[in-house]
């Protein structure tokens, strides 16, 4: 009897951005959710699910910035226990437009600089590969449902093969 | 008596990220701090300086959730500060971006994030393929999504960060082939919102709860774009006095800005609107909810969830009628009487307030003399949801610790106590992506 292949382990993982690339995924799930029933481990998805596993993670999407060392600790993590790390969306990928206050004036900067403090910020909001190595960037604002489409099914190629 | 401290961490199947600590003390519950921990992003700061027309896309990239709401609020405000009308075609055109939004929104709430709470399951995908009931509700959930998500595609660009939209028009026009298909669509998943509706007119949970609501009341048809901001005591206030009548509150533990209203804590979003306007819904959606329509005006939280199914129902007739009857010629983009370039002779102040998913969702820009954006409020209905939430959590809890048989020490004591609060959090459908753009700088 031939033996399924085991479900490939995926991580979703949002940090400072306006989540549009989750609402992409959970829109082209539309048309790929029987199938990734089948393939995926949606192991720790929190827009999906509430029972979320940390553990290790085949592929682990993040999307977002770094806004903190917190966030920034995480990240690292994450890159720890997952075999590919893919950055979704322009925040994640080039840190912008989260990171937008990068480039204020020292006006502004001063104006929000009571905010940084109390939470804690980062004085430069990160992209993801600042912090860790990627292996797969996939831009836009949101990320294009095509070419996220193409990436993923090139790592289910890779991970099946 | 019990004392002890909960804390979650991260909320799960909502928009984006938010915690909650709670303190149980002598058997009473003496705080609880539902905090929005998404890191400030400054929009509204980084409005200044940039022309008009960049303001909407701009303020879209506040949520991914809501973005088309913002943008359609964000071009209000704009064309009421550059004296600007827009056509009806636009008008239109402006109320199918929204319905389009609302199906997909709603619908996503409804089915990934509450649903599962219904049918006891982790997750939407962990409903059973091989019931056939689980099977209908899967295929509903995410063909319901689909056409939502393509009549905003088709009439927006995108249903994430439009690009069609714009001050003074529309870039891009439905073909009749395009429309022929929405209808299409929207008309094969009629049978499955009314399945939708009915879920959660029978489901099991409840939580009164005495409060006022808010929304944007239209003069006609129930709608989301245009109208005066009424409340549940008869209230009326129109657009422009933008948000005189809220009370901002800083709560020092959270990224989002909450407001009261006289005082006092208030609801916006799908109750709200279907408490006050449902009258105004759509003849045919009307007929097809006969005896549900009578549960309304109603105090329940979790009705919220049965409110949005009934408001995907109104805007799946009402758009298939939009599309039916009218046919969509490309339009000039209108432009402002002084050219933005060169700047007006004073200060332009415009104001825009529209229903979004999830409540009142207000816009305000300035713009300078020279032409350029000085300024800029904004406020999201989670903020303005956020007062009640902490209390309604408080006493939610404080019922669970005051039934006899409660022993905080017993296994599963605090994941029930966790999940319940979840539960009531998800019934609100709050967006802390919305809730954590702005620079506040007053204390309360």
């Amino acid at each position: 009897m031939k033996q399924d292949k085991p479900k490939i382990k995926i991580g979703w993982f949002s940090f400072s951005c306006c989540e549009d690339n989750t609402v992409v995924m959970t829109e082209v799930m539309n048309d790929h959710w029987q199938e990734w029933k089948q393939i995926f481990d949606f192991r720790h998805v929190r827009v999906l699910k509430s029972n979320n596993i940390f553990d290790s993670f085949d592929i682990a999407f993040i999307e977002g910035a770094v806004a903190s060392a917190e966030q920034e600790a995480r990240i690292k993590e994450i890159r720890a226990i997952s075999k590919k790390v893919v950055a979704v969306g322009s925040c994640a990928c080039l840190g912008l437009p989260a990171g937008q206050r990068n480039t204020f004036t020292e006006e502004q900067k001063k104006s929000i600089d009571f905010l940084l403090a109390r939470f804690n910020a980062l004085a430069q909001v990160k992209k993801i590969a600042d912090v860790i190595k990627v292996d797969v960037e996939i831009p836009g604002c949101p990320m294009s449902p095509e070419i996220f489409l193409a990436k993923v099914n090139s790592l289910i190629t890779e991970f099946h093969a | 008596m019990h004392s002890f401290d909960l804390s979650l961490e991260h909320i799960t199947k909502v928009e984006g990220n938010a915690s909650l600590s709670l303190k149980v003390r002598e058997g009473k519950v003496t705080e609880v701090k539902f905090a929005i921990t998404e890191y400030k992003r400054f929009f509204t700061e980084a409005m200044q300086g940039k022309a008009p027309a960049a303001i909407p896309p701009h303020l879209a990239r506040i949520c991914g959730t809501c973005s088309n709401a913002h943008i359609i609020c964000s071009i209000e405000a704009c064309e009421n500060a550059l004296g600007i009308t827009p056509s009806a075609q636009t008008k239109l055109l402006r109320a199918l971006t929204i319905h389009g939004l609302i199906i997909r929104d709603h619908a996503l709430h409804l089915y990934l994030f509450s649903l599962p709470d219904i049918f006891s399951k982790d997750a939407f995908l962990d409903l059973d393929e091989n019931n056939p009931n689980e099977h209908q509700i899967l295929h509903d959930g995410f063909e319901t999504k689909a056409a939502g998500n393509y009549l905003a595609t088709m009439v927006a660009g995108r249903s994430v960060h439009a690009t069609y939209p714009v001050i003074g028009g529309f870039l891009h026009f439905p073909s009749a082939e395009e429309k022929i298909e929405a209808i299409k669509k929207l008309e094969a998943i009629r049978p499955a919102v009314l399945r939708l509706v009915e879920i959660f007119k029978n489901a099991p949970f409840h939580f009164d709860r005495q409060t006022k609501y808010m929304a944007l009341v239209p003069p006609d048809n129930f709608g989301y774009i245009y109208g005066k901001i009424t409340t549940s005591k008869n209230e009326v206030y129109d657009e422009s006095e933008f948000r005189k009548h809220l009370e901002h509150v800083v709560l020092p533990y959270s990224q989002a800005s909450a407001y009261t209203y006289e005082g006092e804590g208030y609801m916006v979003g799908a109750l709200a609107r279907i408490n006050l306007a449902r009258e105004k819904l759509h003849p045919k959606t009307k007929e097809s909810l006969g005896e549900v329509l009578k549960l309304f005006p109603a105090t329940d939280i979790y009705y919220n969830n049965l409110a949005q199914a009934i408001e995907i129902l109104h805007s799946i007739d009402e758009s298939i009628e939009i599309l039916t009857n009218n046919k969509f010629e490309p339009e000039e983009i209108i432009k402002p009487a002084a050219a933005e370039s060169s700047g007006a002779a004073k200060e332009l102040v415009g104001i825009g307030v529209i229903e979004a998913p999830r409540g009142t969702l207000y816009h305000k820009v300035v713009i300078g003399t020279d032409g350029k954006v000085s300024a800029g409020e904004v406020v999201v209905p989670t903020g303005q949801n956020q007062i009640n939430i902490e209390r309604d959590i408080a006493r939610l809890v404080q019922s669970l610790i005051d039934q006899p048989d409660f022993d905080p020490n017993s296994i599963g004591a605090k994941t029930k106590i966790n999940f319940e609060i979840e539960k009531l959090i998800r019934a609100y459908d709050p967006c802390m992506s919305c809730g954590t753009h702005f620079l506040k700088v007053e204390w309360v």
